[in-house]
């Protein structure tokens, strides 16, 4: 169930709102429902007019408070696609520069009274706050190392397309797990999907206390059948934090290289990669990256969230929401 | 040394109430009479002298309470707490006597910072109040302040609370100038190159939700350290908010060892664990951070035995709009004054974890004892210093407005057994019930 965030400012009767918060709050039902939705967009996206009808006169707010190439275009143009108007805000530029609080930036847009607020947020927990102090459904487009909740999704539907059923696979997850928001996201995803996964890396971008195998050996992703490659964060690394010696080591003893790989072994990452570093160019560029298919997959995904938030989904779901809510 | 505004004292008797106060072994229903701020008599059966008779029947009267770690925010941030609103809080919440932390803007590292905060206590405090100065200028950990004028100024401890002293050889050099002035150090231990940056206990939550960890070891390698420098140098230290089991642990060992050692937890300690963050609610937010169920156990074992004989709250109020902010972006601390006894009595004398006798004693007696106050205490002769509590009272926090300038309670919207009806604080009548005739 997308969790349903009720506050006490809302007339009592009023229909719960539906938000894609964190990936913890989905079923397993959810997650094939959405997939199921993906894949529908994804059909009517080779017909020769790509543009539907369904979210007309709807408004989506994409509110970025981080750089973002794949997310925010793909958000803006899933919403285009779906007929819904859009508003792009971007940190830089905006009335954050002048120390406007993140309450006061929603507050302000929430006043368009928009329907969806799509927001990407350095810090844990942003999204929860916007839907705190408006009355739109969020979207969590990354908050900090938390979640990104729509790139697990993306994620999913681009193995089942690409590899095969989900249940039962096995995914190796490489290097910066512990300032990954993707890796979080995908853990929780994995388990509700039945998808094993092996984190390996340097020991300390290894949380220990996360619900995974981990092994510091670069050999045991031969067992995989998807690699699964984080971007080394740079941005994320204090100085003299001393995680990894130096990115030249770091690129030596777990870059992904044609030779670590078995032959047709798929290779994913979120992006943006770093060629050389956690990925060589051979691998990014070799036709078992599916890497530009998971940005395909991140559009018809994302139009199908915009489309789940905003309609709540079959009948059945509803349903139970307000009963839970009751 | 405690400073409280002029307060006509109270004249009163109280009848029907259980007297409950464990340092003199005393649990009876007894009456109690007051002449003029002061204990006259407590018997079966006292005279009313024409006083005003309160009826307690079905209520405890207790010790009042002493919070040893209150942050007032005066001077310098005056808009979250001052001394007046801070001492109603303490007042609501049942306590005769808080001390209040020096890290203030500016520290209070001078005597003259010292002297204006005392000069305001007494126009202002509505309880008695004391101040801890701190341990280095400016708390910036490099020079150690004058110690010895500051306590004949009044500094009741130093502390250089908030911060670490990071450098083990100031610690030394602290523990041993201190012992000029035979007061405590109260210190916050934390070692900032584990903490860095860290927001949660380091954890299965904190890996689930992304926090940077702020691990146990923390906070127990600089327990450690210090139980050490203390022994050594004969000094005496207060472990302020203990979190993790290590540490406790660590403070059992020193104690037996013979060093001059106490601590203290506060009720967010001993009521949640890091669980709690999970909502990603600014009010759980606190340094040392909410840890595991063992470590809350942990605590939990050393309130019952005694090797922490303090509960202290370590209210610390904060802006609205400073908690109205993403968690990693929001300040630590939450208030606790006004839902301290409360929220033990419900979530642990309820339950049968703690005996309500060793709660009332943890939370006057015990942080008395380690400063050095005189002991609240039921007794013909003290001054009045007393709480009046209905235990079955149910009350929801945040539906009547805190005394607080600040609302940053972890318990808003809980609903709590426990009530305090009426405070006596240095003889005067500082929290009154009109209900109660």
């Amino acid at each position: 169930m997308i969790r349903l965030v009720t506050d006490d400012l809302r007339p009592p009767g009023d229909p719960p709102r539906r938000h894609l918060l964190s990936v913890a709050d989905l079923t397993r039902d959810d997650v094939e429902r959405l997939l199921g939705t993906a894949r529908t967009f994804e059909a009517s996206l080779e017909r020769h007019v790509k543009k539907l009808p369904t979210l007309k006169g709807h408004l989506v707010v994409n509110l970025f408070y981080e750089s973002s190439t794949r997310t925010s275009s793909s958000f803006e143009l899933a919403a285009k696609r779906l007929s819904a108007d859009t508003l792009n805000v971007k940190s830089t530029g905006s009335s954050v520069d002048k120390g406007e609080s993140l309450k006061d930036t929603a507050l302000t847009l929430g006043a368009y009274g928009p329907d969806v607020i799509v927001i990407r947020h350095p810090q844990i927990g942003a999204p929860q706050l916007v839907a705190q102090v408006t009355d739109a459904h969020v979207v969590n487009a990354g908050d900090g190392k938390h979640q990104h909740p729509t790139q697990a999704l993306l994620d999913l539907y681009t193995i089942r397309e690409e590899v095969g059923p989900l249940d039962g696979l096995h995914v190796a997850i490489v290097g910066d797990v512990l300032h990954s928001r993707v890796a979080r996201s995908l853990l929780q995803a994995f388990a509700l999907v039945g998808i094993r996964a092996t984190l390996v890396g340097p020991p300390a971008l290894l949380p220990r206390e996360l619900p995974a195998e981990t092994s510091t050996d670069i050999d045991v992703i031969r067992d995989a059948d998807v690699v699964y490659v984080l971007r080394m964060q740079n941005e994320r690394m204090e100085p003299g934090a001393n995680f990894v010696p130096s990115l030249r080591e770091y690129a030596a003893r777990w870059g992904i290289t044609p030779e670590r790989l078995r032959p047709g072994q798929k290779v994913m990452h979120p992006g943006p990669i770093n060629r050389g570093v956690e990925i060589d160019p051979l691998v990014a560029d070799s036709p078992d990256s599916l890497v530009l298919r998971q940005v395909r997959s991140g559009l018809v995904v994302r139009m199908a969230v915009l489309y789940d938030v905003l309609t709540g989904g079959p009948v059945g779901v509803q349903a139970l929401a307000a009963a839970e809510v009751a | 040394m405690l400073w409280q505004r002029e307060l006509p004292g109270a004249s009163l008797v109280i009848r029907g109430a259980r007297v409950l106060d464990p340092a003199e072994r005393l649990d009876a229903r007894l009456e109690v009479r007051i002449d003029d701020g002061t204990i006259a008599e407590v018997a079966e059966k006292v005279d009313a002298n024409g006083h005003r008779v309160i009826e307690a029947e079905g209520l405890v009267l207790a010790p009042a309470f002493v919070d040893s770690h209150v942050h007032l925010r005066t001077p310098g941030r005056e808009d979250e707490e001052t001394v007046a609103s801070g001492t109603a809080a303490a007042a609501a919440g049942g306590y005769c006597a808080i001390l209040a932390m020096p890290n203030t803007e500016p520290i209070v590292d001078s005597a003259a910072t010292l002297g204006a905060l005392v000069e305001t206590a007494c126009h202002e405090a509505e309880i008695p109040v004391g101040f801890l100065a701190a341990i280095t200028r400016g708390q910036r950990g490099e020079e150690l302040t004058e110690m010895g004028e500051l306590a004949d100024t009044g500094a009741v401890a130093f502390s250089d609370d908030g911060v670490p002293v990071a450098s083990a050889g100031l610690m030394r050099r602290a523990l041993q100038y201190a012992s000029i002035t035979d007061r405590p150090l109260a210190l916050h231990c934390e070692e900032p190159t584990l903490s860095r940056g860290g927001h949660v206990h380091e954890g299965r939550v904190a890996a689930e939700l992304g926090f940077a960890g702020y691990p146990s070891v923390a906070e127990s390698v600089a327990v450690e350290r210090d139980l050490a420098l203390a022994g050594y140098e004969s000094g005496r230290i207060h472990v302020l908010h203990l979190s993790a089991v290590e540490s406790v642990d660590a403070l059992r060992r020193a104690r037996e060892a013979g060093v001059a050692a106490s601590g203290e937890a506060t009720p967010h300690h001993l009521v949640l664990t890091d669980d709690a963050v999970r909502s990603l609610d600014p009010n759980v937010k606190m340094n040392p951070p909410l840890r595991a169920e063992e470590d809350r156990q942990a605590l939990l074992d050393a309130v019952r035995d005694g090797t922490i004989e303090a509960i202290a709250t370590d209210h610390a109020p904060h802006a609205a709009h400073e908690k109205e902010v993403p968690f990693e972006a929001a300040p630590f601390g939450v208030t606790g004054l006004e839902t301290a006894f409360a929220s033990l009595y419900t979530h642990l004398v309820e339950p049968g974890l703690l005996p309500l006798e060793t709660l009332l004693e943890r939370m006057s007696a015990g942080p008395a004892r380690i400063f050095g106050l005189d002991r609240p205490r039921v007794a013909a002769g003290a001054r009045a210093n007393l709480v009046l509590l209905d235990l079955d009272r149910k009350w929801t926090v945040g539906e009547q407005p805190f005394r607080s300038r600040s609302a940053n309670s972890w318990l808003l919207g809980s609903k709590l057994s426990g009530a305090v009806r009426m405070t006596l604080a240095g003889g005067g009548l500082v929290l009154d019930s009109k209900e109660l005739a």
